[in-house]
């Protein structure tokens, strides 16, 4: 076999390897986090500091018993879950998070480190992170459940509303950048701006990062904005009538999901992989990325546990009245500069 | 060889699902499929080398409207179609009315065949350039829609404002103003 093509398979098995530990790793470092804010040790039992408390949990989820509704619609019911994990892991596969490498000189000709390069790469992440919005919707309707219908409802309104809000804001960079792929994106942003400045996006465009990152949290149904699963209101909306593997599926989505949002964000504004030259030096590119990765999935998990739920209506005012206008503004002012600039 | 069997599997699922949109009893059974067939489509696009259209199907008819369709359907919680009653009494079913419509019809009919008959060529390729790289780049096919296809692009649009305007009449219920 061609030795190309066995490092691409074994690239996309990491890929797959790394996004199912970011799933468990996630949960842990929520549970963790959200102790330390509340002057508490979180868990702590399982494995040295709890490390192994992730393990413990999905153990413990497929043992349970599976449990199906009478009333609920029996294919949609088991699509929903599967549906909302492909998309998810789907949406990661255009979405590179390193540069080209040799492996310390292990290959003759260095590999991309991402699944695939597609030159309309974030259109494809975008489009399958909407397709995410079917999981949830379905789950919601085929329950059969009243919480889970007003969840599945809450689930497909927020999406449609804040994907206006979050693909006006990805625009600007993309004019600012001139591609749509990610991977020629990042390489617009390595050096620096009067040799100090990191030449990312984000400098350019703090707003639009904003309005992506604040989107992105109403995508991926997170805190502040959980209304599809509000506890207080809901039960736990889409997925009350879930249990077991089904059930854990959900959340994984969701881990997955702001995994991807995190990437895409650090691809797009922070740089990627370009920023700190000693790790370049060495071929540990993916380091610098993961680092970023990290501390915008810090930031999600942090603003989970500090914000309170906002409003139903609240929600929607802010996302239509507010965010789509400011990134729209955005789009049109960084156009003009753009066309003032080049011409 | 291989692009025949992935044309034939994609165009089959693209007539099955299609069909099927039709053939359900359940609204949500028929949205899901029609979601299917969406992406069966984008599929046949991607062997076109036009990765862009395909993407662009997903996001704009499986991500946006189709959502916003099963919506629709989850909200009014039909289980089942029924047949809506024909209402002669509309005043936008008025004879006087009726034929001012069919006019402006007929100017859409003639509008749209214009469109259709000013651009030359259909068939060639984009931009008068050969090779899939041309429909492939998102910069060369914006240029040659917004210049080329410019009109043809603003009929559509009116085509699509006319289908609007009719769902909103059709949707209206008697007694609402």
């Amino acid at each position: 076999m061609d030795l190309r093509f066995g490092v691409q398979l074994a690239i996309i098995g990491l890929t797959f390897f790394m996004l199912i530990n970011a799933s468990a790793l996630l949960v842990l470092a929520e549970r963790k986090i959200m102790g330390f804010m509340q002057q508490r040790y979180g868990p702590y039992l399982v494995g040295p500091h709890g490390l192994l408390q992730p393990l413990a949990d999905i153990l413990k989820l497929l043992m349970k018993e599976e449990l199906r509704p009478k009333g609920a619609d029996k294919w949609l019911f088991t699509l929903a879950p599967i549906l909302s994990v492909t998309a998810a892991f789907a949406a990661f596969a255009t979405v590179p998070w390193g540069a080209e490498t040799t492996f310390f000189g292990l290959l003759e000709t260095p590999v991309k480190l991402g699944v695939a390069d597609v030159n309309v790469g974030l259109l494809v992440v975008f489009a399958i992170t909407s397709m995410g919005v079917y999981g949830i919707v379905l789950a919601g309707w085929a329950s059969n459940s009243k919480y889970s219908l007003m969840g599945g409802l809450r689930a497909s309104a927020q999406m449609i509303s804040y994907e206006l809000a979050y693909a006006t804001s990805l625009a600007a960079v993309i004019l600012l950048a001139g591609s749509l792929s990610l991977r020629e994106v990042v390489d617009t942003q390595a050096g620096t701006w009067f040799g100090f400045i990191p030449r990312w996006w984000i400098f350019l465009q703090p707003v639009g990062f904003l309005v992506y990152v604040i989107a992105g949290v109403a995508e991926t149904n997170r805190a502040p904005f959980d209304f599809p699963e509000a506890e207080q209101e809901l039960v736990a909306g889409y997925n009350t009538e879930y249990s077991s593997v089904r059930f854990a599926l959900f959340p994984q989505a969701e881990y997955i999901n702001m995994a991807t949002m995190s990437a895409v964000a650090t691809d797009l504004y922070l740089g990627g992989w370009h920023g700190i030259p000693l790790l370049d030096a060495y071929g540990l590119s993916w380091v610098t990325f993961l680092l970023k990765v990290g501390a915008i999935l810090f930031t999600y998990i942090w603003m989970r546990w500090t914000l309170p739920r906002y409003r139903y209506d609240q929600l929607m005012a802010f996302g239509w009245k507010f965010l789509f206008p400011l990134s729209v503004v955005n789009l049109i002012v960084t156009a003009a500069l753009v066309l003032y600039f080049n011409a | 060889m291989p692009e025949i069997v992935t044309f034939y599997l994609l165009a089959g699922g693209a007539v099955v699902a299609s069909g099927l949109v039709i053939g359900q009893r359940n609204p949500m059974y028929s949205v899901m499929f029609l979601i299917v067939a969406f992406a069966a489509l984008a599929g046949l696009y991607i062997q076109l080398e036009a990765p862009f259209v395909a993407v662009a199907q997903i996001i704009i008819y499986a991500g946006a409207i189709m959502v916003l369709f099963l919506f629709v359907v989850m909200l009014l919680n039909a289980p089942q179609e029924d047949g809506a009653e024909w209402d002669r009494t509309h005043p936008l079913r008025r004879p006087g009315m009726g034929r001012f419509g069919a006019v402006l019809a007929g100017v859409l009919i003639l509008e749209l065949a214009y469109a259709l008959m000013a651009v030359n060529g259909l068939n060639a390729p984009v931009g008068g350039q050969t090779g899939a790289a041309t429909v492939s780049s998102v910069r060369e096919l914006g240029k040659v829609l917004f210049s080329r296809h410019a009109f043809a692009f603003e009929a559509t649009s009116v085509l699509i404002l006319v289908a609007m305007v009719g769902a909103v009449v059709l949707a209206r219920r008697e007694g609402d103003t």
